[in-house]
């Protein structure tokens, strides 16, 4: 096993914790500020990738493609907001659960019904395609790491956007008190649309980046929505911070995980055993991690008690 | 009789008397289609302990419908290719016999439902909710990457598995038995909703902390009520191996989780017959639009949308009125 | 003092920068009333909650009979003889009014992990149910769903729910919240002969109520007990008249 080998996985594990961050984090804070638990945030990262890969197959533009996702998950985002998620708010999570997995199946079948079932391609673009030659010697997809910093600098300004801007501060208000703030004369009904609006975008936003690696396809969503949860579990529901910190546990555990293990493995097991189980135990890995963080915080990392 | 008594016993005799008419007129895919609904009808009174009653909203579900459901296969395939599971430290044969698969079943989805409540009841809300949907993920990979049972392509079990004084590939006689299992279930969950166990369980759902001003743990309730809503899913899982003589991972996925809450909700969530209505109004639904179109998941998406924002109570509510306590 | 039923020992809580419960010590002695008042914010409900066991001191202890409760949930202490009402009614709205006191009386015996007999043909449940709704004047009510019920009668069922618990003692949160003049007079009778079953810490705004019922009344500011005496002691003390009480002292 090369040094090398271990840093572009290190890395990888970088750049797939940074790509959940950005599906948490609109999560974490819908459900921070709104109490709403919301499972058509995976058909939101869907629409993106979709929307991007439409555009860029019609214009050949990728920063279109991006913006195209930005705007078409923002725009459905908003637009369930004001018809169905509205009326959520008061309801049970029961009723929030079934709701947003009814939204899963019309988007799901809608999508499959207008762009078919076979997966989109959306093409790296041509600048970015190429290896990037970092300190060390060591080469590593430009694209890949392009994602790690675009979903660093999102991390940095959403930081600022809830720490020092005024909306931010509507949002760490609402998260402590709901009531209080519409009493205080904020406009609820505003903040919640844009609050769920940029959560979709920044969704939308990271199916695209993703679908340029991977395909784009129906369903691609809920398995990183599933994953999301996880960040959020072990962050700590409505904490950025703990959805970032979880995001990149998941994301490293779960790379190095899958690289290590069956190479861990095979230093005592025969090698077909050695790669079972290793796959095996690797793929349940970031799960046994959110049951271990449970069990000392059942709150999260960063979880209000 | 209360009026959702008359149709808790309407939607047997539909569910019983529909396959009944298609043994007569000889047409074995009804019977098929009607053996499903029980089959899921059962997956969904199992869940309905753990939702309906002690409002558990469970996402992972589908975790102990699929272990059922490898229990059948595991031991099945053991069966048919004459191969031992295990000879270290001790032997364990294969089998096909139906009534030892499920005790096998039951075990195994009770002890995996325990051990999952465990971890997740701990927390509450939101928490659990994401939770049960991660473990349920959990296990549906690792049926995916062990490659030993199909991996994602399944387990393929050529015939039937046997039950005494059957011939259980007739489909009227594996019908009858998988009505028969419902309706012994629905007939002990009638008993439990009744019992102190029931009322204290309820009572939690309702307002935890009454419950525990009068001394009681809602803890272990629930964790009680999650391990039997476990045990009967997995149970339906076996038989829907069964009955499909094929079991994959995804009886394991989240698609499956959703559907089987689906059923509870089209029925009414906490009534007890709400899932045999439900599972029969859904297996319809399946059969008749999907035969009109391929993807009326969409319709059923809309269906499901207009019974929550309208009609909360599903068929059972909307028939019957508001429910009764339980006296 | 061998008559003292619960005690609260130097209960010291913080959070941050706020000291909620400053070195509190109380005792509920057998047949007496008990009466904490204090305006709001003095840190009455953060109290409640450490001697029901929701909450954990920083330091101190709770003592029921001799018995230490430190470390033990609201569940344990309830087993132990704890019996409470809430200032938010805290019932089973689905359930009817018999099943809500079928469930006190349950957890009193114990035995909640029964799975086949109906629990509401249980003889002894029943009477035990039965006895403690008519005690509260809720007997013709038994079969009504609890969501119907109008709040006095409610709180009414609390108090029912509570008794079937047959506790050591009770801790009345604020039974007096919300009602009218009639349900406010028909409650002060029900605890006045609640006393002789056991001793009641009653946590109270309204000063007719507590006037009328309290034999001892402390009064917690800022999370200390500023004082602890007789009715007659408290409407005298000077201190508290300026702080608390104004002008409306009830003679």
């Amino acid at each position: 096993m090369s040094i090398l080998l271990f840093i572009e996985q290190l890395l990888n594990g970088l750049q797939f914790g940074v790509m959940l961050f950005l599906m948490s984090a609109g999560l974490t804070l819908v459900f921070g500020v709104m109490g709403l638990i919301n499972l058509a945030h995976g058909s939101l990262y869907m629409i993106g990738a979709f929307a991007a890969a439409a555009v860029a197959t019609a214009t050949g533009s990728f920063v279109l493609a991006l913006m195209a996702s930005l705007a078409a998950a923002a725009l459905a985002g908003a637009l369930i907001e004001l018809t169905i998620i509205r009326r959520l708010y008061d309801r049970d999570h029961l009723d929030q659960v079934l709701a947003t997995f009814a939204l899963i199946l019309i988007f799901s079948e809608g999508t499959r019904w207008m762009f078919g079932s076979f997966p989109l391609f959306l093409d790296v673009p041509e600048m970015l395609s190429g290896p990037v030659t970092l300190p060390g010697g060591i080469q590593y997809p430009a694209y890949r790491l392009s994602i790690i910093v675009i979903g660093l600098v999102v991390a940095a300004g959403m930081f600022a956007l809830i720490n020092r801007t005024r909306v931010g501060i509507r949002i760490r208000a609402g998260e402590a008190d709901r009531e209080m703030i519409a009493a205080l004369g904020v406009d609820i009904a505003k903040l919640y649309t844009f609050v769920f609006a940029l959560g979709a975008a920044l969704a939308g936003f990271a199916g695209a980046l993703v679908g340029a690696i991977q395909s784009v396809q129906v369903g691609m969503g809920e398995p990183v929505l599933i994953l999301a949860f996880v960040v959020i579990v072990i962050g700590g529901i409505g904490s950025v911070k703990g959805a970032l910190v979880g995001a990149l546990l998941v994301g490293l555990t779960d790379t190095m995980g899958r690289f290590l293990l069956p190479q861990i493995f095979a230093l005592f097991l025969e090698p077909s055993a050695a790669v079972s189980v290793g796959s095996a135990l690797s793929s349940m890995l970031i799960y046994i991690l959110m049951a271990g963080v449970l069990v000392v915080r059942p709150r999260g990392l960063y979880g209000v008690s | 009789m209360g009026r959702e008594t008359y149709i808790n016993i309407a939607s047997l005799a539909l569910l019983a008397g529909v396959p009944i008419w298609a043994w007569i007129v000889d047409e074995p895919f009804t019977i098929t289609l009607a053996t499903r609904a029980a089959i899921f009808a059962l997956a969904g009174v199992g869940l309905n302990l753990a939702l309906g009653l002690g409002g558990l909203i469970s996402l992972g579900h589908a975790a102990f419908f699929g272990i059922g459901g490898y229990a059948m296969g595991i031991l099945a395939s053991h069966a048919q290719s004459y191969t031992p599971l295990m000879e270290v430290p001790f032997a364990i044969e294969g089998t096909k016999s139906m009534l030892v698969i499920w005790m096998v079943a039951i075990v195994t989805s009770a002890l995996a439902a325990l051990a999952i409540g465990l971890l997740s009841l701990r927390t509450s809300g939101v928490y659990f909710i994401m939770i049960t949907l991660a473990f349920g993920q959990m296990i549906y990979y690792f049926a995916i990457s062990w490659p030993a049972y199909g991996g994602e392509d399944g387990l393929s079990i050529y015939v039937r598995n046997d039950f005494p004084g059957l011939n259980t590939l007739v489909p009227i006689q594996f019908f009858g038995l998988c009505f028969g299992l419902l309706c012994l279930v629905l007939w002990l969950m009638s008993a439990v909703q009744k019992s102190s166990f029931g009322l204290a369980l309820s009572a939690a759902r309702q307002n935890e902390t009454r419950v525990l001003s009068v001394g009681v743990e809602p803890y272990r309730l629930r964790l009680v009520a999650f391990t039997i809503s476990g045990a009967i899913t997995g149970l339906a899982g076996a038989l829907f191996a069964d009955l499909n003589r094929f079991v994959s991972p995804t009886m394991l996925s989240w698609q499956m989780s959703g559907e089987i809450i689906v059923f509870i909700i089209i029925g009414g969530v906490g009534r007890l017959f709400g899932p045999v209505i439900g599972a029969m109004v859904f297996i319809l639904l399946e059969h008749v639009l999907g035969g009109l179109s391929e993807f009326w998941h969409v319709y059923l998406g809309a269906l499901l949308l207009g019974i929550v924002l309208f009609a909360k109570g599903g068929v059972i509510g909307a028939l019957a009125g508001r429910e009764k306590a339980h006296d | 003092m061998t008559d003292v039923v619960l005690s609260t020992n130097r209960l010291f809580k913080s959070f941050g920068a706020l000291r909620a419960t400053n070195d509190v010590s109380l005792d509920l002695r057998k047949g007496e009333i008990h009466a904490l008042i204090g305006p709001n914010g003095a840190g009455k409900s953060t109290l409640v909650q450490q001697i029901t066991g929701h909450m954990m001191s920083d330091s101190g202890s709770v003592h029921l009979m001799g018995d230490d409760l430190s470390g033990k949930g609201p569940a344990a202490r309830a087993r132990l003889g704890l019996g409470r009402t809430f200032q938010i009614s805290s019932l089973s709205m689905e359930h009817t009014v018999l099943q809500n006191a079928v469930l006190g009386a349950l957890g009193r015996r114990g035995d909640v992990m029964r799975f086949l007999k109906p629990v509401m043909k249980d003889r002894a449940l029943l009477s035990a149910a039965q006895d403690a709704l008519a005690r509260v004047g809720l007997a013709e009510y038994a079969a009504m769903l609890t969501a119907d019920l109008s709040h006095g009668q409610r709180r009414q069922l609390e108090v029912a729910v509570a008794l079937t618990l047959q506790p050591k003692v009770f801790l009345m949160d604020e039974p007096m919240a919300g009602l009218g003049l009639e349900g406010a007079q028909q409650m002060i009778a029900l605890l006045t002969e609640l006393r002789q079953s056991a001793p009641i810490l009653l946590i109270e705004h309204d000063m007719d109520a507590v006037f009328a019922l309290a034999d001892r009344i402390s009064v917690l500011v800022y999370g200390q007990v500023i004082a602890t005496g007789t009715p007659e002691d408290i409407k005298v003390n000077p201190e508290i008249r300026a702080a608390y009480l104004g002008d409306e002292v009830p003679t």
